[in-house]
């Protein structure tokens, strides 16, 4: 076959990475793939608030059980199916979230889940991330009585 | 390790991405690359030659017309069949939505109740939902043909399944999940015994096939200009001339018409009847030019390329530990669905991307024949011109350095 007309001589030759700066050992770090191996309340729990999120797009599905008393987390468990991203991040949630106040928990953002993890992740898996708190939140905002809160984290604001 | 064959070194210097990037690009099942040339005439278009068609009396707006009526031609030669059988929309979706809302629409009676739609489980979200929505309204029956063990399509099923109250067959002409070629010739065969009509998604295979419309004697094949080289924003329905001129227009307003009088429309003539509104001239000149580079690298060294690369891909695969591929069906096209034991495929495409490696993960949007093989996700590998045996060498390495995280 010969070359078309159209050279790419109008293009710069430079080579350029869609590198974005996170590497395999920055989003797979040690306690990671720890806790993706050995998760954390991992089981169901009898009597408990229960909520189902899943993330149709990839098929990761999470099943959060939650006991509440006197406005705190006394306990709670979790089922999945998923990526090393979702399930580290239930087990790590799930650990960070055992007796504190619900207030509290209905504050957690984004941010606080990207420090708790304490990883880098890419731009197409935050919602793996973020799908385990999605769970807890359902649960929480529903305890508080936050209607809109809740309806909104359903049609995917939060 | 490189073996590549002599196409692909020219080639892969005139995809401008694939030139500058240094990526492994396998996920052109779900769209393709772009040649120089294709993008180069979209854009000459618009230097040049930029102005509406089918309207202007002036030079310019016939010379924009002359290109967007080659464009039809150019197509029609592609896939067999004539200029005024090519239906221009935006991808394969709105074209198979077309026949749905025109044909479906029409032929599906409610007062008759048993009418029913043959699919498949093979299908795209986009060659399934379409006709259990058209169902759900007119209380006709969805039947969809199974697959064997090995992804190929069940023919004993079809043949039981496709009967005197079938009114539409729609079946894909390759899976984009698993790679299976299916023996459409057969499936249409049975159809038209049934009096049934045929919509097949060529979305798979007329990017790396030849496909012959007559002879295949289909009564629609819709597929989408980004998949083969083309600019996106545009696809393609193939249909019967006598069909599309039984059908009523799926989109009314300008250009689709022959005489407006305050009571009544007389429609246009095919094929410009369903393209209703100023349509997406300058993807049509560059799928056009898609089709012309496809045409001289050659549609029958696309295919055996693609096959070659295959073959040595499920090779490769294979000789790695732990890997399941998903599917093993008689003829395959250039597709392959993998997963890797306890690593999600998620993150088997994440460890890639920090490679530079790009596959697909997920469901394919192919949600019925995932919940059908167990599965809720795999990998997918998906090849076209440009790649190379040298990209399924990196694959395999990257997958092997997934192996050595999840260790």
């Amino acid at each position: 076959m010969t070359h078309s007309k159209d050279s790419l001589d109008s293009i710069s030759a430079k080579t350029v990475s869609t590198f974005d700066g996170i590497s395999a050992d920055q989003m797979y770090r040690e306690h990671i793939l720890d806790h993706y191996k050995n998760p954390r309340n991992q089981g169901t729990l009898k009597d408990a608030l229960h909520s189902h999120e899943d993330n149709p797009l990839c098929g990761d599905e999470i099943d959060m059980y939650i006991e509440i008393k006197d406005n705190k987390i006394k306990n709670i468990s979790f089922t999945s199916e998923g990526c090393a991203i979702s399930q580290a991040s239930a087990s790590m949630l799930t650990e960070y979230v055992k007796g504190k106040d619900i207030e509290k928990i209905a504050a957690l953002s984004r941010e606080s889940m990207q420090e708790l993890l304490g990883i880098d992740v890419t731009a197409m898996r935050v919602k793996c991330m973020m799908l385990p708190l999605k769970a807890v939140k359902m649960i929480v905002f529903r305890q508080m009585g936050k209607q809109k809160e809740n309806e909104r984290m359903i049609e995917g604001e939060l | 390790m490189r073996q590549d064959t002599k196409i692909t070194d020219n080639v892969a210097k005139e995809f401008p991405l694939l030139a500058r990037k240094q990526i492994t690009f396998l996920d052109s099942a779900s769209t393709s690359q772009k040649p120089i040339s294709v993008i180069t005439a979209e854009r000459r278009f618009y230097e040049t030659s930029n102005a509406n068609v089918h309207r202007g009396i002036y030079k310019l707006s016939a010379e924009a017309t002359k290109l967007y009526e080659q464009a039809h031609k150019k197509v029609a030669a592609l896939v067999n069949c004539d200029p005024e059988e090519v239906i221009f929309t935006r991808n394969a979706t709105e074209s198979i939505n077309l026949v749905m809302y025109s044909y479906g629409r029409q032929q599906l009676k409610k007062e008759r109740k048993k009418d029913n739609i043959v699919t498949s489980m093979l299908e795209h979200h986009s060659n399934f939902v379409p006709w259990q929505q058209l169902c759900a309204h007119r209380q006709a029956e969805l039947r969809v043909i199974d697959i064997d063990s090995d992804g190929n399509l069940d023919m004993k099923h079809a043949e039981k399944l496709i009967d005197d109250n079938t009114k539409i067959v729609a079946i894909t002409h390759v899976s984009n999940a698993l790679g299976t070629i299916v023996d459409i010739k057969r499936i249409i065969r049975l159809a038209h015994k049934k009096r049934a009509i045929t919509v097949i998604d060529a979305s798979q295979s007329v990017p790396h096939m030849k496909v012959d419309f007559k002879k295949l004697d289909a009564d629609f094949i819709a597929f989408s200009g980004h998949k083969m080289l083309g600019p996106t924003g545009i696809g393609v329905l193939v249909g019967k001339k006598a069909l599309l001129n039984s059908m009523q227009p799926f989109l009314y307003g300008g250009d689709m018409i022959s005489s407006v009088t305050v009571k009544e429309t007389t429609w246009n003539e095919l094929p410009w009847k369903f393209e209703a509104g100023t349509p997406n001239i300058a993807g049509a000149v560059g799928l056009a030019t898609a089709v012309e580079y496809m045409q001289k690298v050659g549609i029958n060294k696309i295919e055996q390329h693609e096959e070659e690369l295959a073959q040595y891909a499920l090779k490769s695969l294979k000789s790695i530990s732990d890997i399941t591929i998903i599917g093993n069906p008689a003829k395959r096209a250039g597709i392959i669905s993998f997963n890797v034991d306890k690593i999600h495929p998620h993150d088997i495409a994440s460890i890639l991307d920090t490679e530079d490696i790009c596959i697909r993960a997920g469901h394919h949007c192919c949600q019925p024949l995932m919940k059908k093989l167990n599965l809720t996700a795999t990998c997918r590998i998906s090849f076209h011109i440009y790649n190379t045996k040298d990209d399924i060498d990196k694959l395999c390495a990257g997958i092997k350095k997934a192996q050595q995280v999840f260790k």
